[in-house]
């Protein structure tokens, strides 16, 4: 293993990896907000609304990350929607995510007995009030673990973005192998990296599986 | 006379081919308690979540110009999430829009009452069935309706919690409150009814005062339906032995 | 009219070409899956057992084989190994060892958590009836694990199947890397061609992975 060729790309490391983790965290954030809006109008059956989501749920969670960015990149262009790579990536992580987190929101805003909607009625709530007081804070709690792992999935898919000519993790190391052919070392750097970035966030998913599996509210 | 405050007028609510609720005439008074009995089946508490709009009604009315209604339920519903001062005090707070300091007063105030004040800061989880029970009910109270409905509410709790709610809802009976109350303990419903309706496949069979419905049944449905309790009391006088 | 560059896909054999690097990939996940399922199995069940040892060493293979991309396991595999021990290796047997080692890693925990479902009283009460262990499992333990396992493993096709999208990164001609000549090789006289035939791609991976999803949620209703 050569230190120095490491000590010297690993400024490299460090921007491609910052810009992996800012690209994957803008396109989960966007990713929750589309799977919200979906998780919502599959829960009260909106119509139309309802079948659009489920479309595309489907198209979203039957189709690979990369093919979605090919399209996103190089061919959404030539109808007029140009957009940088990096929106590119967020587009994609969102478009991807956002089924995987609606189906995950969907399936806690399912576990909240209908009983608690009659009974926050029976208050006097309207349904918005219902949603946000008392429907979407249980849900969201139930769904903490499938979301915990929907973002390590999601942080794991990042891994393409290379090939919509994004400077990542990926890029750099097949560019530094293919430069330098310091393979190892390169590849050493990659899996560092990528631990540095996954490890906290499997590590958070693992703790908050336990603590939402053998607890609730008040303990 | 007393004032009205709720009129249902042939109240008809059907699922499907089946008829729950045929016909219900049906007005209350100001401050009258009221307590529903009748078989399982019979449709008290559809008639209560009619009441309540819980439910869509086939045909018939439900008047109550604009009176508050609250309602606890069989299960407690508290919100798993809030702690029990949080349960009380958001619909007051976010629906009401009124002053969250007033709000808190009352409800600790309210908690006071039941005995519950040193459980303001618990959650639902760490409370007993019958604390849950007190607690739905000043959850109820202080959106301030002018209707309470109460609907099995001691059904699923283990005996010795029973006493503990329905204290409280004799209290809140004294204090002059509209109820309609649905419960299967006959003894606290002769002790706290004004008047009593039976209800039978989604028809009032027979109303009156507790004492004659109680002591002197005038139909022989009312007659066969009391005899299944009276039956219960011999068994239980019977492990005495 | 809007020129949405679908035309190149009617010139020559560039459909035919296209579908064959679908098959290509298809190909790639069938051998992979082929060859993981089984491990899958042993490895699960090996999951199962009290040697403290022996479940150490598998929970690391899981959690390492697990954190890291597919991506980064096929890099490794494929520069990795050929500078490490010298051989060559091709793209192709590059991404189906990664196949193999990822997807025993993922059978091998559905099965684990399947076998793991399974009720204690189960065992108890088979052997009440007095069935034997080998009876117990045959038509007690085996027939409700398989019913649980098989909506699962088969979501594990589709996504072994979305994921061989990634081996064009490592040199392998599928579907897209023929996509990306057939758009390069008619730049000039379809300048759209890269809308008409990436959208053609994102279908035939759709038309693919869709119907096995449906097999699957279909099985989970019927079968959990």
């Amino acid at each position: 293993m050569n230190w120095e060729f490491i000590e010297k790309y690993l400024p490299l490391y460090q921007k491609a990896a910052v810009l992996t983790v800012k690209i994957g965290l803008l396109g989960i954030v966007f990713a929750i907000l589309v799977g919200l809006v979906c998780a919502v109008v599959l829960y009260y059956r909106v119509n139309i609304a309802r079948q659009i989501v489920s479309f595309y749920i489907e198209l979203s969670r039957n189709t690979p990350l990369l093919v979605q960015l090919f399209f996103i990149y190089y061919g959404l262009p030539k109808i007029g929607f140009a957009m940088s790579a990096e929106q590119c990536g967020v587009a994609g992580i969102a478009f991807l995510g956002g089924s995987y987190m609606a189906e995950a929101l969907r399936s806690g805003l399912e576990s909240v007995e209908p009983i608690q909607r009659e009974s926050a009625k029976s208050l006097g709530m309207n349904s918005v009030q219902t949603m946000r007081y008392v429907i979407l804070p249980q849900a969201v709690s139930t769904s903490i673990p499938a979301f915990v792992a929907n973002i390590i999935f999601l942080l794991k898919e990042t891994s393409v973005f290379s090939a919509i000519s994004l400077m990542d993790l990926m890029f750099t190391a097949k560019d530094l192998i293919g430069l330098y052919y310091k393979t190892t070392e390169s590849l050493f750097l990659l899996v560092v990296f990528y631990l540095i970035i996954l490890l906290p966030v499997s590590l958070l998913g693992s703790y908050v599986e336990r603590r939402v599996r053998y607890a609730g509210f008040g303990s | 006379m007393a004032e009205k405050i709720l009129e249902i007028k042939n109240l008809t609510k059907k699922y499907g081919s089946q008829t729950i609720l045929d016909g219900i005439d049906l007005s209350i008074d100001k401050g009258e308690v009221v307590v529903v009995v009748g078989p399982s089946g019979c449709g008290k508490s559809t008639l209560l979540r009619c009441i309540n709009s819980l439910e869509d009604i086939d045909a018939g009315e439900i008047v109550h110009d604009g009176h508050k209604i609250g309602m606890v339920f069989q299960s407690y519903e508290l919100f798993p999430h809030l702690s029990v001062l949080d349960n009380i005090t958001l619909a007051p707070i976010k629906v009401q829009k009124r002053d969250k300091a007033e709000v808190k007063k009352q409800a600790l105030e309210l908690l006071k009452r039941v005995g519950l004040l040193d459980k303001a800061d618990s959650y639902p989880r760490q409370l007993s069935g019958g604390q849950k029970q007190r607690v739905a009910i000043v959850r109820a109270l202080c959106v301030e309706p002018e209707i309470l409905l109460f609907d099995e509410v001691t059904a699923a709790l283990d005996p010795e919690m029973v006493r503990e709610v329905l204290d409280v809802m004799l209290d809140l009976a004294k204090q002059g409150r509209t109820m309609i109350i649905v419960t299967h303990e006959m003894q606290f419903a002769k002790a706290v009814a004004d008047r009593v309706i039976f209800l039978d496949g989604g028809h009032i069979v027979e109303e009156g005062k507790p004492k004659e419905f109680f002591e002197n049944p005038k139909t022989e449905r009312a007659k066969k339906f009391l005899d299944v309790f009276s039956f219960d009391d011999y068994l239980k006088d019977g492990e005495g032995i | 009219m809007l020129d949405l560059g679908l035309e190149v896909l009617f010139k020559g054999s560039n459909m035919l070409r296209l579908l064959q690097g679908l098959w290509v990939a298809v190909k790639i996940s069938l051998i992979s899956i082929a060859v993981s399922m089984p491990l899958g199995v042993v490895v699960g069940s090996l999951m199962t057992v009290k040697n403290k040892f022996i479940k150490l060493i598998l929970r690391i293979y899981l959690e390492t084989i697990r954190i890291m991309p597919q991506l980064v396991l096929l890099f490794i595999v494929y520069f990795g190994s050929t500078r490490a021990l010298g051989w060559n290796l091709s793209g192709e047997v590059a991404s189906i060892i990664v196949f193999v080692l990822w997807g025993a890693a993922e059978m091998g925990d559905l099965v684990r958590g399947a076998l793991i479902s399974i009720p204690k009283h189960q065992y108890e009460s088979s052997k009440a009836l007095g069935l034997s262990k080998v009876q117990t499992y045959i038509y007690i333990i085996i027939p409700q694990t398989v019913r649980r396992l098989v909506p699962l493993s088969i979501n594990l096709i589709t996504r072994m199947i979305k994921t061989t999208s990634l081996v064009l990164m490592i040199g392998v001609v599928e579907m897209l890397k023929v996509a990306q000549q057939i758009i390069e090789a008619n730049r000039m006289v379809s300048p759209n061609a890269s809308f008409g035939v990436f959208l053609v791609v994102f279908i035939l991976y759709f038309l693919v992975c869709w119907p096995i999803s449906m097999l699957a949620r279909h099985l989970e209703k019927r079968w959990v």
